[in-house]
């Protein structure tokens, strides 16, 4: 799986992208930040607070109950502010 | 079918609104939007991130909704990334069509929606250092006033 970091969530992370294995038990958004939280310290303090934080599974925003699977690209990101 | 652009680079608004009207007799409207980056509070520049890819689909998405909703003859949306200092255009969006009121207001619903529902993400550079522009409240009930029952 590709995971990408946009905005703070990238600063926090330390990274703006990264490729991992689905473990097993891991089949939501949810579940991934889960999984995700407990990989670094940075990670960990980028899924602190989840209500900041929003998602997209290939390119399509997506909530926390979404599926992901090894083949997609989930994106993590702070709400968006363009315009 | 709208013109979406992403990129970095300025946009040349009259050029665009004349691509968009050229050798055509049947538009009667066209509206224009421009953003532009304000100097709030001792903003020294802005830099917009964005998701390369999504972000087109997402513009690309929205421009087929507005196309939806309203009769338009023409809907161009250029959207600039990368850092911008204050006085510079960062959005452009033009709407064409036969009358005046699916210009105003698909214009509008496209500003609404783009605020709203296009990966990018502001961070203000100002003197005493910098932080990420938190999406407003405001924005989105801008952008659900145009959500059908």
């Amino acid at each position: 799986m590709r995971v990408l970091y946009f905005a703070w969530v990238r600063e926090k992370v330390g990274r703006a992208e990264e490729e991992l294995s689905l473990p097993s038990g891991v089949g939501t958004i949810s579940q991934l930040v889960d999984h995700l939280a407990g990989l670094t310290p940075g990670h960990a303090a980028a899924f602190a607070n989840r209500a900041t934080i929003r998602a997209a599974v290939n390119q399509d925003f997506a909530t926390p109950d979404a599926a992901v699977t090894d083949r997609d690209e989930v994106a993590f990101f702070p709400p968006v502010t363009g315009g | 079918m709208a013109r979406v652009v992403v990129q970095e680079g300025p946009f040349d608004a009259a050029a665009e609104t004349a691509a968009l009207t050229q050798g055509r007799t049947d538009i009667g409207a066209v509206a224009s939007f421009i953003g532009i980056c304000r100097a709030d509070d001792g903003l020294s520049a802005m830099v917009l991130e964005h998701y390369p890819g999504m972000t087109e689909r997402a513009l690309e998405r929205i421009a087929a909704e507005a196309e939806a909703r309203w009769p338009l003859t023409g809907c161009t949306v250029i959207h600039r990334h990368g850092r911008l200092e204050p006085g510079a255009p960062i959005v452009l969006v033009l709407t064409a069509s036969a009358h005046r009121q699916a210009a105003f207001e698909s214009c509008a619903f496209l500003m609404d929606w783009l605020k709203t529902k296009a990966p990018f993400w502001k961070r203000e550079e100002a003197a005493d250092g910098a932080r990420w522009v938190e999406a407003k409240a405001e924005d989105d009930a801008a952008a659900a006033r145009w959500s059908r029952g």
